[in-house]
C-alpha cells in the first residue's frame, strides 16, 4: 500500500487533516483504531466558547470542515460578549454527539481521494531522518510520503478512577505504547500531560424545575461564513444551571486522600483552566458554591454531561456528591467521571509547519501537541494537512501570523513557548484581537483558502457577492447624507441635530446604530454585511491604532536571524535567554521576544550584535 | 562561559586600605595561584588571613573574602581582597592577577554581569551606580532604596494592581457566564483608574524631588555685566574661584561651583553679563547665558541698587519665569536708585556683596523655593533618574486617554488597550518581561471550569 499522505488517529485534527490533503489532491489514508469513534466527543458537548468560536469560524473560513459540520449539528447556539466590543463576540453552540460523528463520516467518506483504513498505527519507518511510512498492529507496511500524527489522548495513556490506573485509552480503547517509544527513540522530547473529565447522568432522573435553564439566542446564527442557517430556532435544547454546597464541599474534604488526584496517584500536569471539582474545592476554599451546567449530549438520548464537575473520586462517592444538588437529589449516573494521564510531545519540537525539526515529513496535530479542545485540535489538523500537500507541491507552508488568525496565535505560542500543561486559546492570548474579529475571519482567510486549494467555486462566488455588497454599502454610507428635518423626524428630536448631517458622521456617534441609518436609506443590508460594515467605521481609530502596533512586530517579524547564528559570541544577554535562544533558535527577532523568559535587554543586545555581524541582512 | 574580571573597588590613594574584587568560573583559581594559603579548600562567606606571593617572596599581608556561585553579588564566583599597601602594591597584585588569566574589567561591568545574570533588576543596577555617584548622604540614602529594591518593591506593587484589574476584566471575556468573577462595569473601573492615577501621581511627583537630591538643583547666575554676578558666586562659595574685576565683559565663560543647602547640592553657574556687543568672544559668552537662563532649576537674577533698571534688563525680567527666579538687587550699600515696582509678584533679597551681609536670607529663599526641608524629610522610595521619570510621565498621559475613554462610554475592553499600556510601561521601569504572567494571574485568582 502506498499514499501521498497518512494520517493517523481520526479524532478532529485528523478529520481536518485528511479532508484538507485529499481536498488539495493527494491521495490519503486515515488510519483509526475504531471508525465508530471518527470525530467523536469525548468530553464537553459544545463547540466554540470565547475565542475558540472564533478558531471554528477560521477553520470554515480557509475552507475546513469544522463549521459546517457544527451547523448541521446543533442543539442550541448562542453569541457570547455581544455587550463587549466588537473584538471579543464569539459563538458556542451544544452540539448533537451522536449527529456530528455521523455527518463527518459522511463527508470523510463522500470525499475523493481519501480512504479510512480500521487498524492501529505501532510505529514509523524512519529513514534517515525522514518519514517512510508507518507499521500497524495487524502488520501492514503502509508507505507514505508524509505522516501527521494526530493521536490524541491514545500516546501511553492512563485511566485513572479513585486508587486504581488502567492502562487504556478513552473508551475503554487500547493505548499505544509503542508509538510513544517511537517518537522518543527519534529523539522527541515527551511530556506527560492530564486531563479529566465529569460524569453522565440520566436526564429521567434529573428535576430540572430546581435549575435555572439556559437558552440559546432567538436569532439565526451559524459558523459557517458561506451558508445560511437551517435549524429550527424553536427547537433549541436548553442547558441548565445547579450549584454545589455545604454538604457537596464537606464530603469532597472527607474524601480527598481517595481521589486519584489527592492519593498521589497522577504525576501529570492538568489545565489551570478545567480543574477538577476536587481541585476547585481545595485551592478556592472561600468560595461558597460552584456553579454546575447540566448540558443534553444528544437530541433524542437520555445522557447529560455535568459540566464543571471532572472528578476522579470512587464511583460511591461520586453518586454522594452528586447527590447533594438541587435537582439532582435522585440523580443516576450513566457514566462516571474519570481523569486521563497521556504522552505528549512538547511543540518546540516542531516548525511553524507543524513538521518536527527532527523528523522530515513527519507533521503533528491536536492534542498530542499538548492542546485541549476539539477546535485547537481541528485547527491544527487543518494547517498540518494544508502544509504537507503543499510541501508535496514543492511550494513554501502556510503560516499564518499572531494578526492574521487566532490560528497563528495558537500555533506562535505553542512553538515559541512549549507547554507545561494542556493549552487552551483564550482571547488574552492574542494581542491585536481587535482585528481576529467573529465577523472579518472569511475577508482575512478566504483568499488565503482559495489560494492552497481548499475553497471551491461556490464558496468563492459566495464570498465574492459578500466583498461587493460591503464595498456598495461603505460606499453609499460615505456618499450619503441627512438634512436636520429628515433627522429631527427621524428621531423624534431627541437626539441633538444641528444641520445637515454626513450618513458617515452620524454612525460615528455612540447613540446611532447602522439600523438607523438603514432605515433612512430606506434600504435592507444582510445583518452580517452591516454589522462589519457598523463595526469598520464605528471602531476605526480602534483598528487603526491596533493596525500600527502591527506594523511594530511586522519590522521584528522581517528582521531575520541568521541559521548559523552562535548564541555563545552574543555579549551581554542574560543567561536564561540564552539557553532558550538555544533550544527553540527563532527564525526572526520577532520570534525572539517573545519566547518566555526572555528580556527586552537581551533582544536589545541581540540586535547589536546582528548590526556588527551581518551589517548587509 | 564569561570570563574572570578584575577591578580595584575602592579609590586609590593614600588610603591604608583598599578593596581588590575578582569575578567570574575561574576567580578562585586564579586568586589561589598568588596566595600562600590553599582558597579551594575554603568555604564559602569566610575571611581568610593570607599572603600574596610571588615566587615566593612576599608582596602583601591580605584579607581574602570568598563568595561562591549563586551567593554573589554577581552571581559568579567572586573573591575579594583586602590589601594594605598604597598604589604601587596594588598595581603590583593587579598585574599579577592579570598575568594569571583575570582581565581588567570595564566601568560597570560588575553591575552588568549581577544585571544579566538576574541578580538584580535594571532599577537595582541603575541605584548602584547612582551610588557610587552620590555626592551627599541624602543622595546615597537614595540609591540604597534602589539597591535594597524597596523602589522596585512599590513599582511591582502598583503593577499588580493593574494586572488583576486586567486579569478581572479577561476573566469577563473568556468566561461570560461565570457569575463569581466581579463584572467591571464603566463606574467600578472609573474609581481604580482613579486610585491608580493618584499612585502614580505621587511616584511621580516624589521621584521629581528624588531626582533634585540625585543631581542637586542647578543655580543660573544671570544679570547684566557689572551688577556682582562673580562676586554673588565667590561670596557663596567663600573662595575667589571666578576672576572679579571691574571692567565689564571680563567673564567670557561660566564658571561652576557648588554649595550643600540642608543636604542639597546647588551648583552654581556663573554667566557672562548679558548685553549686545560686537566682541565675538564675549558674544559667545552672552549666548551660552541664554542658554543656562534656559536650563538653570532656578535663575538667581542680579540688578544693581545704585542705577535704573535698563529697558534690556526690563525685557529679560518679562520673559523669567516666576516660580524658579530670585532677584537680587546687590549693592545695597550705595544709594538706591532703583524702580522696584517693575520687579512685582518676584522674590526680591536685598544684598550687600561688598559688606557679605544677607547670605542667609538668600539660602533660605533658595531652600523656600524648592521646599527642600519637606524634600529631606520623607521617604526615600522612589525613582530618581530621567529615563524612569519620563516613562511614568508617559504613563499620566495614558491615564487621560483612558479617563476619556470612560466619558465617552468606550467599550471596556477597548479601553483594557490602555490600563495594558500602563502595564507594559512599569515593566519598561523595571526592565521585564512577564509573558506569562497574566494568565498565571488568572487561573491563581479565579476558580474556572468547563
Amino acid at each position: 500500500m502506498k499514499y501521498d499522505i497518512v494520517v493517523v488517529g481520526g479524532g478532529h485534527a485528523g478529520c481536518e487533516a485528511s479532508l484538507a490533503s485529499a481536498r488539495i489532491g493527494y491521495k490519503t489514508l486515515l488510519i483509526t483504531s475504531n471508525i465508530h469513534n471518527i470525530a467523536d466527543m469525548p468530553c464537553n458537548p459544545s463547540i466554540g466558547g470565547s475565542a475558540k468560536g472564533i478558531v471554528v469560524r477560521e477553520i470554515d473560513a480557509l475552507g475546513g470542515e469544522m463549521g459546517i459540520n457544527t451547523d448541521k449539528s446543533l442543539l442550541q447556539i448562542k453569541m457570547l460578549n455581544v455587550k463587549k466590543g466588537p473584538g471579543v463576540r464569539s459563538l458556542r453552540a451544544q452540539a448533537d454527539k451522536t449527529k456530528y460523528p455521523l455527518e463527518m463520516i459522511k463527508t470523510l467518506q463522500e470525499t475523493k481521494n481519501l480512504t479510512i483504513l480500521e487498524d492501529q498505527v505501532s510505529d514509523l519507518i524512519v529513514e534517515e531522518a525522514t518519514i517512510k511510512g508507518v507499521k500497524t498492529e495487524k502488520n501492514n507496511i503502509i508507505k507514505s510520503k508524509k505522516v501527521i500524527l494526530t493521536t490524541g489522548t491514545y500516546l501511553n495513556s492512563s485511566i485513572l478512577v479513585a486508587h486504581s490506573s488502567k492502562k487504556e485509552g478513552p473508551h475503554g480503547e487500547k493505548t499505544s505504547l509503542k508509538l510513544s517509544k517511537s517518537l522518543k527513540e527519534n529523539g522527541l522530547e515527551l511530556i506527560r500531560l492530564k486531563t479529566g473529565t465529569p460524569p453522565r447522568v440520566d436526564k429521567n432522573s434529573i428535576d430540572f424545575t430546581k435549575m435555572k435553564e439556559e437558552t440559546g439566542d432567538n436569532y439565526f446564527l451559524t459558523f459557517s461564513n458561506f451558508y445560511d442557517a437551517k435549524y429550527d430556532l424553536e427547537k433549541q435544547m436548553p442547558c441548565y444551571l445547579t450549584y454545589t454546597n455545604e454538604k457537596t464541599h464537606k464530603i469532597i474534604l472527607d474524601n480527598l486522600d481517595k481521589c486519584a488526584l489527592y492519593s498521589g496517584l497522577i504525576k501529570g500536569v492538568g489545565p489551570r483552566y478545567c480543574p477538577s471539582i476536587e481541585d476547585k474545592i481545595v485551592k478556592f476554599k472561600d468560595k461558597e458554591r460552584h456553579q454546575i451546567f447540566i448540558e443534553p449530549q444528544r437530541q433524542d438520548g437520555i445522557d447529560y454531561y455535568v459540566g464543571g464537575f471532572s472528578t476522579t473520586m470512587p464511583h460511591e462517592i461520586q453518586e454522594k456528591l452528586l447527590k447533594t444538588m438541587d435537582g439532582l437529589e435522585n440523580v443516576k449516573i450513566l457514566h462516571y467521571g474519570y481523569a486521563i494521564e497521556y504522552d505528549a510531545v512538547n511543540p518546540t519540537e516542531l516548525n511553524f509547519s507543524l513538521e518536527t525539526k527532527k523528523i522530515k515529513g513527519l507533521y503533528l496535530a491536536g492534542q498530542i501537541n499538548g492542546t485541549s479542545g476539539y477546535e485547537e485540535a481541528a485547527a491544527q489538523g487543518l494547517i498540518a494537512g494544508i502544509n504537507a500537500s503543499l510541501s508535496l507541491s514543492g511550494k513554501e507552508p502556510l503560516i499564518l501570523k499572531r494578526n492574521e488568525a487566532y490560528i497563528g496565535v495558537l500555533i506562535d505560542d505553542l512553538i515559541n513557548k512549549g507547554i507545561t500543561e494542556p493549552y487552551r486559546l483564550l482571547t488574552s492570548r492574542a494581542e491585536f484581537r481587535l482585528l481576529l474579529r467573529h465577523d472579518n475571519a472569511i475577508y482575512r482567510l478566504t483568499e488565503i483558502g482559495k489560494k492552497v486549494g481548499l475553497i471551491n467555486e461556490e464558496k468563492y462566488k459566495i464570498y465574492k457577492k459578500k466583498i461587493k455588497k460591503i464595498k456598495e454599502l461603505i460606499n453609499l454610507i460615505e456618499t450619503s447624507s441627512f438634512t436636520k428635518k429628515e433627522l429631527n423626524e427621524y428621531y423624534n428630536n431627541k437626539i441633538n441635530i444641528t444641520s445637515k448631517t454626513k450618513a458617515i458622521d452620524l454612525l460615528k456617534r455612540p447613540e446611532v446604530e447602522i439600523k438607523d441609518i438603514l432605515n433612512l436609506l430606506n434600504k435592507k443590508y444582510d445583518e452580517e454585511i452591516s454589522s462589519f460594515v457598523e463595526i469598520s467605521i464605528k471602531y476605526k481609530g480602534y483598528i487603526e491604532k491596533t493596525e500600527k502596533e502591527v506594523e511594530k512586530l511586522l519590522k521584528l517579524e522581517n528582521k531575520k536571524i541568521p541559521k548559523d547564528i552562535d548564541y555563545n559570541k552574543v555579549t551581554n544577554i542574560a543567561t536564561e535567554a540564552r539557553q532558550k535562544f538555544e533550544v527553540v533558535r527563532p527564525e526572526t527577532i520577532g520570534q525572539a521576544s517573545r519566547i518566555s523568559g526572555v528580556n527586552p535587554s537581551d533582544i536589545t543586545m541581540l540586535l547589536v550584535y546582528l548590526k556588527k555581524e551581518y551589517p548587509y541582512e | 562561559m564569561e570570563d574572570t574580571i578584575v577591578a580595584i573597588a575602592t579609590t586609590v590613594g593614600f588610603s591604608a586600605l583598599n578593596v581588590i574584587r575578582i569575578s567570574g568560573q575561574n576567580s578562585i583559581e586564579i586568586v589561589n595561584k598568588i596566595c600562600s594559603k590553599d582558597l579551594t579548600k575554603l568555604k564559602a562567606n569566610t575571611i581568610n588571613y593570607t599572603f600574596i606571593i610571588e615566587n615566593d617572596e612576599k608582596i602583601d599581608e591580605v584579607l581574602v573574602s570568598i563568595f561562591k556561585s549563586p551567593k554573589s553579588f554577581t552571581t559568579e564566583d567572586v573573591v575579594e581582597i583586602n590589601t594594605h599597601g598604597g598604589t604601587s602594591t596594588v598595581n603590583k597584585i593587579m598585574q599579577l592577577l592579570i598575568k594569571n588569566g583575570c582581565r581588567q574589567a570595564e566601568p560597570g561591568e560588575f553591575i552588568k554581569r549581577a544585571f544579566l545574570n538576574g541578580r538584580i533588576d535594571l532599577i537595582e543596577a541603575e541605584a548602584v551606580s547612582d551610588l557610587i555617584n552620590s555626592k551627599t548622604e541624602e543622595a546615597r540614602k537614595i540609591s540604597m532604596k534602589g539597591i535594597e529594591g524597596k523602589i522596585s518593591n512599590k513599582i511591582r506593587t502598583l503593577r499588580e494592581e493593574i494586572l488583576s484589574l486586567i486579569a478581572n476584566i479577561e476573566v469577563n471575556i473568556d468566561y461570560p457566564e461565570y457569575e463569581d468573577a466581579l463584572v467591571i462595569t464603566n463606574n467600578l473601573l472609573k474609581d481604580k483608574i482613579e486610585n491608580i492615577k493618584k499612585q502614580f501621581e505621587n511616584i511621580l511627583e516624589n521621584s521629581k524631588n528624588n531626582k533634585i537630591i540625585i543631581n542637586g538643583i542647578s543655580a543660573g547666575i544671570i544679570g547684566s555685566p557689572n551688577v556682582g554676578k562673580s562676586s554673588l558666586l565667590n561670596a557663596l562659595l567663600e573662595e575667589e574661584k571666578a576672576i572679579v574685576t571691574d571692567i565689564e565683559g571680563t567673564t567670557r565663560d561660566t564658571v561652576e561651583g557648588s554649595i550643600i543647602i540642608s543636604g542639597i547640592e546647588v551648583k552654581l553657574i556663573d554667566t557672562a553679563g548679558i548685553r549686545k556687543t560686537k566682541d565675538k568672544v564675549e558674544e559667545i559668552g552672552v549666548k551660552k547665558s541664554y542658554q543656562i537662563l534656559k536650563n538653570s532649576d532656578i535663575i538667581l537674577f542680579v540688578l544693581d541698587n545704585n542705577r535704573k533698571i535698563t529697558k534690556e534688563e526690563e525685557s529679560l525680567i518679562k520673559t523669567l519665569d516666576k516660580e524658579k527666579t530670585i532677584i537680587i538687587i546687590n549693592k545695597l550699600d550705595l544709594k538706591s536708585n532703583i524702580d522696584k515696582n517693575k520687579l512685582k509678584d518676584f522674590t526680591i533679597v536685598e544684598i550687600s556683596l561688598k559688606n557679605e551681609n544677607n547670605l542667609e536670607t538668600l539660602k533660605n529663599k533658595i531652600k523656600e523655593l524648592f521646599n527642600i526641608e519637606k524634600i529631606k524629610n520623607r521617604d526615600y522610595t522612589y525613582l530618581c533618574n530621567a529615563r524612569q521619570i519620563g516613562l511614568i510621565e508617559k504613563a499620566l498621559i495614558i491615564i487621560k486617554e483612558i479617563e476619556e475613554e470612560l466619558n465617552l462610554n468606550v467599550e471596556i475592553d477597548l479601553i483594557e488597550i490602555n490600563i495594558r499600556r500602563l502595564w507594559d510601561i512599569l515593566g519598561e521601569i523595571l526592565g521585564e518581561s512577564y509573558n506569562d504572567e497574566l494568565l498565571d494571574e488568572i487561573f491563581s485568582k479565579f476558580c474556572l471550569g468547563k
